[in-house]
């Protein structure tokens, strides 16, 4: 090759690297209007509830003056309407991916019921709202309780942790689950003993996305009726008589962390709107504590799990 | 007279008789008849998709599993003479009495231990002791006991791929099947590996029943006594392994084993 040759594919070599330069330019600049953003919304937060945060706010009730009110009554309502999501639409869930995977007959059935699954979780919250305060609240008399409000977020989640389900079993290799069964395993010994194990991790990455999703819900929580000033916490889940386990807390009155926080936005006095930043920065923090467990789980779980 | 149809049948394991199975509209095993024979290596040859792993496959109903599957005839097993193909006889019962051996070494992402207990606790035993007996019994038959012996809690996927492969042989055996099949065991393995494996399973036919599939035609000259070779969906020819390989009465066979076909 003679030197002319050469100095033309260095040239085009050139321009060509220009491109990927340019490229991962623009890739780091989208990427920076993500994680900007992010940082951006979460420090102005924190900056700005940094004042209110303490352990007072963190143990005391709304009140009418800003300077004393606190969020006890919203946070513990948040974790336990997400106790109860959780018992709600895992089981379920789970149950109703395994079923499809391994149980259903693959027809036209099943794919129908597979496109309806995935268009429910494009469903508006509200939607499913307006469709709690019918049934939960009215039909069945849940009325506007702690009880009501996870079942509707549970619904809401299902269809996420249907299809997490789904997809983590569908990653279990076919020859795993024929050497189980041809060791004389049915079904269920097949599904107990290695598909839940195997896919467990990746149902509870799926679980943890959904309630990811369902610790900020608002539209539906409001719809059945979550009242946004509560001056007192559910009954403690013990008693001092037999049985000594109460769910009397699941039929009671509550709110709920971004209830909350809409409340205190609304409001004029500019006092509150620093209260406002504070609980949406605890809040920020239960999720990423949330999703910091999941991670965690995950890696635990993943760590036995080899092909 | 009584006896002497036990005396014929005691030297076969199991019978084919007139097997045709079908994938949807693939008519994939056309009137299969051989036999299988009790204590010996059965080794199935032919080129692929001649329906070899299809036919071993209707030994335990792993077709079963899959929807749009259908076999006519029977796989008589011997000496009780149940037809492993009817409708009434429960494929999990089949599958209880002849275990499997696949391609790809197929560990459970559980411990050594459990991975050779796993076909005791499907039959509901409960007894560690008898568990532990066991799962040692079937390590040792797999030639694998020495090797894993200080480490039965560790994941099976942390052994080498022959060691793997002898772990779910050792799975296999736990159970006291009546016949292994082995799926082109030694396919997914290095040269001393698959040297392993087939001294394993010529040792391995003095208590149980072997067929094996096989793509490598010196691997059954090896190691099995009988040899069936197959061509599309059909029975060629079926004997003894060195009558096959040295004096094949038909013309298809001996250019397949002469490599002069597939």
């Amino acid at each position: 090759m003679n030197q002319k040759d050469i100095q033309a594919i260095r040239a085009i070599i050139t321009r060509h690297k220009r491109w990927d330069m340019l490229f991962g330019l623009l890739g780091l600049l989208a990427l920076m209007v993500g994680v900007l953003t992010l940082t951006v919304l979460f420090a102005d937060m924190a900056i700005k509830g940094a004042a209110r945060i303490d352990y007072d706010f963190l143990t005391s009730f709304p009140s009418r003056r800003a300077g004393s009110a606190g969020i006890l009554s919203a946070w513990v309502g948040t974790i336990l309407v997400m106790l109860v999501t959780a018992m709600s639409a895992v089981p379920l869930g789970v149950a109703a991916g395994v079923y499809l995977e391994e149980y259903a007959p693959k027809n036209w059935v099943t794919d129908l019921i597979e496109i309806n699954v995935t268009n429910l979780a494009g469903v508006p919250s509200i939607v499913y709202g307006l469709l709690a305060l019918g049934l939960f609240v009215y039909k069945f008399g849940f009325g506007q309780s702690i009880l009501s409000a996870g079942l509707t977020l549970g619904l809401l989640i299902l269809p996420v942790v249907i299809v997490a389900t789904r997809e983590s079993i569908r990653a279990i290799p076919q020859m795993v689950r024929e050497g189980a069964y041809a060791c004389g395993a049915t079904t269920w010994q097949t599904v107990r003993d290695h598909i839940v194990p195997y896919s467990s991790a990746g149902i509870l990455t799926g679980v943890i996305i959904g309630m990811a999703r369902a610790i900020g819900e608002t539209a539906p929580i409001i719809t059945i009726g979550a009242l946004t000033f509560i001056a007192f916490l559910p009954p403690a889940p013990y008693t001092e008589v037999f049985p000594y386990i109460s769910f009397e807390w699941l039929m009671a009155p509550f709110t709920v962390m971004p209830i909350q926080m809409f409340n205190w936005t609304s409001r004029p006095e500019a006092a509150f709107q620093v209260n406002a930043a504070a609980a949406g920065f605890i809040l920020v923090l239960m999720t990423l504590a949330m999703n910091g467990m999941a991670i965690w789980l995950r890696y635990r779980l993943r760590r036995n799990i080899k092909w | 007279m009584m006896t002497t149809a036990t005396e014929v049948r005691s030297q076969a394991k199991a019978e084919v008789q007139n097997l045709n199975f079908h994938y949807g509209a693939f008519h994939a095993l056309k009137g299969i008849n051989m036999p299988v024979h009790e204590k010996k290596v059965t080794a199935l040859i032919g080129p692929s998709g001649c329906g070899k792993s299809t036919l071993l496959r209707c030994f335990n109903r792993m077709h079963d599993l899959y929807p749009g599957n259908r076999y006519e005839g029977k796989i008589l097993l011997h000496p009780d003479n149940t037809n492993l193909l009817d409708d009434d006889v429960d494929p999990i019962e089949v599958r209880m009495r002849i275990s499997m051996v696949f391609q790809k070494p197929n560990p459970f992402p559980k411990s050594i231990y459990e991975n050779v207990a796993y076909g005791l606790r499907v039959r509901g035993e409960k007894r560690r002791s008898v568990i532990d007996e066991r799962v040692e019994q079937a390590l040792r038959g797999a030639a694998l006991w020495d090797e894993v012996k200080h480490r039965l809690n560790e994941l099976g996927a942390n052994l080498s791929g022959g060691q793997q492969q002898r772990l779910c042989i050792a799975r296999a055996l736990a159970t006291d099947p009546e016949i292994i099949l082995f799926d082109e065991p030694t396919s997914a393995l290095d040269p001393i590996a698959t040297a392993s494996i087939e001294e394993l399973v010529t040792e391995l036919k003095d208590k149980v029943t072997i067929l094996i599939v096989t793509h490598n035609m010196q691997q059954a000259a090896r190691v099995s006594d009988y040899t069936a070779y197959m061509y599309m969906g059909e029975l060629v020819e079926f004997g003894l392994t060195d009558q096959i390989f040295i004096k094949p009465q038909k013309k298809e066979t001996e250019d397949y084993i002469t490599g002069r076909f597939g």
